[in-house]
């Protein structure tokens, strides 16, 4: 019997995953795929919530809420990337560092 | 093991696998293609968690919307000429030694934790009725809140990679 628990186990594999993807890669989009891997977890739980606990259909809306967070996440993430190809040359985030004193 | 466990676990292994393939390909294109099959397997999961309209969602914005937007960045941070894309990996082994160890401990929370589960067994309904009226309803602040800052983010965006002739 596939339950509430199951839901949250592949819920936290993704949300690892992502964080993985977050602290190990240099490239700033492969960091940002690590991000939307963490979001979708998050939504994961959220549903899964939503089915099994008793509050009805707030968690979906909640995740809905968060599709569009992350739609407005990635397309300033990405202006931000591509301003930083032209300044730099580089996607990776370590050679950003133009900020550091 | 009925149907329905066969279909989440077919769906779940879909989902993990492919975001490992995510966070270890060498390829950015790899990573790309790889989440395109993390984010149906989630949209999977919704319906099997009852959720309809959220799964086409799922399919319309992030499928259609989000991967999109992140091909389009990979393409446009790299010279055309540089065909393997590659993306190294740095901090490997203390990466892996947090995220395991967030694992373990969301799956040892997730098991241990006597969840109160009321609604399991009810019938999956159509719910895009119900969340329209949510959204039209109780939730309309949000709602427009969400419009606004959706409309901010993207003129955002356009402003910020705007090439600027002078300053």
């Amino acid at each position: 019997m596939i339950g509430l628990p199951h839901y949250l186990i592949v819920s936290a594999a993704l949300f690892s995953l992502g964080t993985l993807g977050v602290l190990t890669r240099r490239n700033s989009v492969n960091v940002l795929m690590g991000l939307e891997l963490i979001l979708n977890s998050a939504n994961l739980n959220l549903v899964a919530f939503s089915r099994y606990g008793s509050g009805g259909m707030t968690g979906q809306l909640f995740a809905v809420f968060v599709i569009v967070i992350a739609a407005a996440e990635v397309a300033v993430a990405l202006a931000i990337v591509l301003t930083l190809y032209r300044l730099k040359r580089t996607s990776n985030l370590d050679e950003a560092d133009i900020l550091r004193g | 093991m009925n149907a329905f466990a066969v279909v989440f676990w077919a769906l779940a292994a879909l989902t993990v696998g492919s975001a490992a393939v995510v966070v270890l390909a060498r390829s950015l294109i790899y990573s790309a293609f790889a989440l395109l099959f993390t984010f149906m397997g989630v949209a999977g999961l919704y319906l099997l968690l009852g959720a309809d309209f959220l799964a086409t969602t799922q399919l319309l914005v992030y499928v259609g919307g989000i991967l999109v937007l992140l091909l389009f960045g990979v393409m446009l941070t790299h010279k055309l000429y540089d065909l393997d894309l590659r993306s190294e990996v740095t901090q490997f082994a203390p990466g892996l030694v947090i995220a395991a160890g967030l694992f373990g401990l969301l799956t040892l929370t997730a098991l241990r934790t006597e969840w109160a589960t009321t609604g399991g067994g009810r019938a999956p309904a159509p719910t895009t009725n119900q969340i329209g009226e949510l959204f039209m309803g109780r939730f309309l602040m949000p709602f427009e809140a969400a419009s606004i800052l959706l409309l901010v983010a993207l003129m955002g965006a356009a402003m910020i990679v705007r090439r600027k002739k002078d300053a």
